[in-house]
């Protein structure tokens, strides 16, 4: 219990420092954003003039956004640790390294979560979309999207970090592999959107739901492999 | 010959205790069976030419590197099984600092403390002992090298270490600089910590080892008292 608390103390620390770290170098958040808006007015122009189309897009250019300014944003939560040798000095803290999974994946949850909150704005006024009456579900959809995001891009971001070609590397492994995640949360999305609540939309969420859970577990349990040297 | 076996199970285990070490990268063996024992409260340098692998050494015994042959224990630990009985008790301080230059030193240290399970007013004493209150709200990026260095070793002496492993710790430093670092090693050692200097001339450390080890291509070369102790042993054997 008291190694838990312990843990649990030392993933904030780490949560706090990549937090702090981001906020004060505003280059790196305000570069995914203006990529990841940039990427929506592209799938804008690519969806062409039918509002129906645009409409129905949405789903899917939100969650593409997301991805590729994501994984921007998951190469440099390790970039800060690369630069100047600070890796080396974390992993050698005492306690388990599971707590610096923990405390990557809370700071890259709430940097990407943060990026959802623009992108879902800027794209609900490109794609016209209304928010739904059921926004508390669209809410649980995009955390659970996050999670599974954020969970895969920061295990497949440590294990490329150790390579020189990381930034080539962290997409070759991180897309195929967040498939199922991102088809869960477009689908869900889109059904919401949609209008079907009861229907689609809440076997996608179960769907997402039950991905997380086994992603969260796997690379929970794989990274003391994935970090040590 | 029973009083020996007790005398040797009651004994304190080495610092390090290093068997046979070698270690490659790719097809180049960088160590090739290196034998190294440190004892408690001892001060041992280690020294060689540039690519000797005094630096591979020390990464192992850190447990940050893996040996591909032979055996290290650390205080009775061994790197390859129990790392992190072995991590909970070194301070190293790596070549490169190892610091966040977007945070401020105090927030360095803040972060290394809550790591550690260190009180923050820890990180206030440490500042002082290491003369950096002064540059404690700028941030880790606008201070000096030899000032980033000072930072690092406060980092280490929020560890509370069994053993140090310092990679050239004089390196970007001062005068003053290098006496902190001297008596900081004085202080520790008078409490019975070992550490295990890399450094690449002997002036700074003058009067601070006890011991030299001279790594060559991969192997130990020699191995000898410190000339300030062959000195202070021959002027009291003179003297008595």
């Amino acid at each position: 219990m008291t190694s838990l608390r312990a843990d649990w103390r030392r993933a904030r620390a780490i949560a706090w420092k990549d937090l702090t770290t981001e906020r004060r170098s505003k280059a790196g958040f305000n570069g995914v954003v203006a990529l990841a808006v940039t990427i929506l007015v592209m799938f804008g122009f690519a969806l062409g003039p039918d509002a129906q189309a645009i409409r129905d897009g949405a789903s899917g250019a939100i969650w593409l956004a997301a991805l590729f300014a994501g994984v921007l944003a998951f190469n440099r939560s390790y970039q800060v640790e690369l630069d100047g040798g600070a890796l080396e000095q974390l992993i050698l803290y005492p306690g388990s390294r599971r707590a610096i999974f923990a405390g990557k994946l809370l700071a890259n949850f709430a940097f990407v979560a943060l990026m959802l909150v623009v992108v879902t704005a800027v794209g609900g006024v490109l794609f016209q979309v209304q928010i739904p009456a059921e926004w508390p579900i669209l809410l649980v959809i995009f955390f659970l999207g996050a999670l599974g995001l954020v969970t895969l891009g920061t295990f497949y971001a440590a294990m490329a970090s150790r390579s020189r070609a990381r930034e080539v590397l962290l997409p070759l492994l991180l897309f195929p592999m967040l498939v199922p995640v991102l088809l869960a949360s477009m689908e869900a999305t889109k059904a919401l959107l949609g209008g079907n609540v009861m229907g689609d939309a809440g076997a996608w969420a179960r769907l997402l739901a039950a991905f997380d859970v086994v992603f969260f577990v796997a690379t929970f349990l794989a990274f003391e492999s994935v970090i040590e040297v | 010959m029973t009083k020996r076996i007790r005398d040797m199970a009651s004994a304190p285990p080495l610092a390090i205790d290093a068997r046979d070490v070698a270690r490659r990268f790719d097809t180049t063996w960088v160590l090739r069976g290196v034998t190294l024992t440190v004892a408690p409260g001892e001060v041992v340098g280690l020294l060689g030419a540039n690519g000797s692998g005094k630096s591979t050494m020390l990464r192992i015994v850190s447990t940050l590197l893996r040996p591909h042959a032979g055996s290290v224990r650390v205080l009775g630990h061994d790197v390859v099984k129990e790392p992190e009985e072995v991590r909970a008790r070194i301070g190293f301080l790596a070549h490169s600092p190892g610091l966040y230059d977007d945070l401020t030193v105090r927030e360095n240290l803040m972060f290394a403390a809550a790591m550690l399970d260190r009180h923050s007013r820890d990180v206030c004493q440490v500042l002082e002992r290491v003369g950096l209150t002064h540059v404690a709200g700028d941030a880790a990026r606008g201070i000096s090298s030899g000032l980033k260095r000072r930072l690092a070793l406060a980092r280490v002496i929020l560890v509370q270490p069994r053993l140090l492993l310092l990679d050239e710790p004089y390196s970007n430093l001062d005068t003053s600089g290098i006496e902190l670092v001297n008596s900081l090693i004085a202080e520790w050692t008078n409490d019975g910590v070992a550490a295990l200097v890399v450094v690449h001339e002997l002036t700074p450390a003058a009067g601070i080892l006890n011991r030299t080890v001279t790594i060559q291509n991969g192997r130990v070369a020699s191995e000898r008292p410190e000339l300030s102790v062959l000195h202070a042993g021959l002027s009291s054997a003179a003297n008595g």
